[in-house]
């Protein structure tokens, strides 16, 4: 479970199993899922906008928030990294009108204005900005059906938008707030998608999977599978797989968290990242799993003045508070083990945030899904609140599964959560002090601060 | 197998036997026997007290009021489960016999943050959480030592 992972040597990447290949290459694979999604999504928004405004009885509160949420983060990217944004609606409708096509390869450059998307975006900031300001109305669109469903159209429209200006998929890699924290976390995966050997890709000058070919589009992600060392970037779209003539392109097992040893492609923006879904995991797991009545009407607007204190409160902790209790411990690491760039040694043990933060988010989407996963059986037989009952459930009970489970998983999720990041932040240390000794001093002001923060949620869920 | 592997192997079985030993271990129940009795109001959307604490083995009565709209009274891991208009009052009694922290929870759809409104019964002693913290400490421990000593040092 915890090791440094170990690179194959290049050459030695095995091929994917043909039947996987085949299905990968196939023109129809991504389209045909991403139909089905669409199909969802739809009645999603419609019943968002015309069901009943109980959130627990529309189909748009409970197969969004509950349904597809635990899906993401318990089961999806935890084990499938990016797998989402293989099938994911969102950028499908500009995808294809940029396309013109849905399945078939249409030849031709890509019809948008093709203008430039500014250097300055190109990075998580928007992501990290959109997602607090998301997060900061969050009791709001959680709960109201017609609310939640004005954001999701929204990011279509976004989407849709930005495809028309900008080649491929700016709002995937650059706005998209769910992209944002999904390719972050993706980095736990134990699968990537990588080239089996990097000098083919040297050798090859035509690079097929950049600028496409008849089998396939260039990399909507505007990423080049060459290069790739982490998954944070690569949505699984597998145009490459089509396009790499050399049959260079490989998906493959791993171990867990490989990524977050990549020490040359550590940035600013995914740290803060990485502040900001723990943050968010710790005051959700506050204000709506806790006892505190008036922070939850705070956090619903009740009066202007005390959502915006909540707001206010809310970007302080995780812009300001998190990112400066990991700063002092670096500072103390660095003073105890010796002189070190004090930015690079805060960005990397910002990554300690990876596991602990997926961790964590695990843990506090067990608790609303084994309260209220039941909902999801009567949405299902009537998603409007109509008073339909298509397969018969629409009068199941709501009833809370389990809560002593509950409180197992979550203390299991949160201690190998801790286990995980501990060793993360020795092993990023390694990168900064050669010698053991060093390294294991600097990351323990750092092992303090994440144990704290582990026993916080634990007071939060059992104490 | 390198001694390495060896000893990294050694220290990840042992925590992982602490892991299950402090989970499971059984611990002497220290039942009291007293009567407790509280009075719980409910409204938009939360409950007051939103904590309770009793001793493992009391007689408990909660009597139950609405301020506002019909609320519903669901505390997990007790089947219990009362709904309450505004205006009249509900009792229920149960015998605190398990420990940890248990949530209360309304029951009727009361409006939009109904699925959050949410309160604690803390039955004492509080021994998941102590048992929680004590994983959390040997998680914490066992990851140092197993970093300390069997990372590769060279
Ligand atoms: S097309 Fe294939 S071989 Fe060529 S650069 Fe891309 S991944 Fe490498
Ligand atoms: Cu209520």
């Amino acid at each position: 479970m915890i090791t440094l992972p170990r690179p194959a040597p290049p050459s030695a990447r095995p091929a994917m199993p043909a039947a996987l290949k085949t299905l990968l290459k196939a023109r129809w694979f991504q389209p045909a899922l991403q139909l089905i999604t669409l199909f969802g999504f739809t009645l999603a928004i419609l019943a968002g906008f015309f069901g009943t405004p109980a959130g627990s009885r529309n189909f748009g509160i409970v197969f969004v928030w509950i349904v597809w949420w635990a899906l993401l983060i318990i089961v999806l990217v935890p084990f499938f990294g990016r797998v989402w944004c293989t099938v994911c609606p969102l950028p499908a409708p500009g995808e294809w009108l940029q396309r013109r096509g849905i399945i078939r390869r249409t030849p031709g450059k890509l019809h948008t204005l093709g203008k430039r998307f500014p250097k300055r975006f190109k990075n998580m900031w928007l992501q990290n900005f959109g997602f607090l300001g998301i997060a900061s109305f969050s009791a709001i669109i959680l709960t109201r059906p017609h609310i939640s469903a004005g954001v999701l159209l929204a990011f279509v429209l976004a989407a849709l938008g930005l495809s028309l200006v900008y080649e491929k998929r700016v709002f995937c890699r650059y706005v998209c707030p769910v992209g944002g924290f999904i390719g972050l976390y993706a980095m736990m995966a134990p699968l990537e998608l990588r080239v089996r050997d990097c000098k083919t890709c040297l050798e090859h000058g035509a690079k097929d999977c950049v600028v496409g070919n008849d089998q396939g589009y260039g990399c909507p992600w505007m990423v080049y599978p060459g290069n790739l060392k982490r998954n944070t970037y690569c949505g699984l779209c597998f145009e490459c797989i089509k396009t790499c003539p050399k049959d260079n392109i490989t998906i493959r097992l791993r171990p867990f968290g490989s990524d977050l040893f990549v020490a040359q492609e550590r940035r600013l923006d995914e740290a803060y990242k990485a502040f900001i879904m723990l943050g968010c995991a710790l005051v959700y797991s506050t204000v709506l799993l806790g006892r505190w009545g008036w922070l939850k009407n705070w956090a619903n607007m009740d009066t202007l003045p005390h959502w915006l204190l909540y707001a206010a409160g809310l970007w302080l902790f995780n812009l300001v508070l998190l990112p400066g209790l990991f700063w002092g411990a670096a500072w103390i690491g660095r003073k105890l083990a010796g002189e070190m760039k004090i930015r690079d040694l805060f960005v990397a043990f910002a990554y300690t945030l990876v596991p602990l933060g997926l961790a964590a988010w695990i843990a506090f989407s067990l608790g609303f899904v084994f309260v209220n996963g039941s909902y999801a059986l009567s949405v299902l037989s009537d998603p409007f609140g109509w008073g339909w009952n298509l397969f018969g459930t629409a009068d199941a009970a709501w009833t809370p599964f389990a809560p002593q489970l509950l409180s197992f998983l979550q203390v299991g999720v949160l201690s190998v959560g801790l286990m995980f990041a501990v060793n993360t932040a020795y092993r990023s240390a390694r990168q900064f002090y050669a010698d053991h000794r060093g390294a294991f001093t600097a990351m323990l002001p750092v092992a303090g601060l994440l144990t704290l923060i582990t026993g916080v949620f634990m007071v939060l869920y059992l104490g | 197998m390198p001694p390495l592997i060896v000893k990294r192997r050694l220290i990840l079985l042992c925590a992982l036997l602490v892991f299950v030993a402090v989970w499971f271990v059984p611990l002497p129940a220290l039942r009291a026997s007293g009567t407790h009795e509280f009075s719980l109001d409910m409204r938009q959307f939360e409950f007051t007290p939103g904590r309770i604490e009793v001793q493992q083995g009391d007689q408990v009565t909660i009597t139950l009021s609405s301020s506002d709209v019909v609320h519903g009274f669901y505390l997990d891991g007790y089947q219990i489960n009362q709904r309450v208009e505004p205006g009249i009052t509900r009792q229920i009694t149960f015998t605190a016999d398990q420990t940890g922290k248990f949530r209360y929870r309304c029951a009727v759809s009361c409006g939009a943050l109904h699925p959050f409104m949410i309160g604690e019964l803390v039955v004492n002693n509080n021994f998941p959480f102590w048992r929680a913290l004590t994983l959390l400490g040997v998680s914490l421990i066992s990851t140092l030592v197993y970093l300390y000593f069997g990372a590769n040092k060279a």
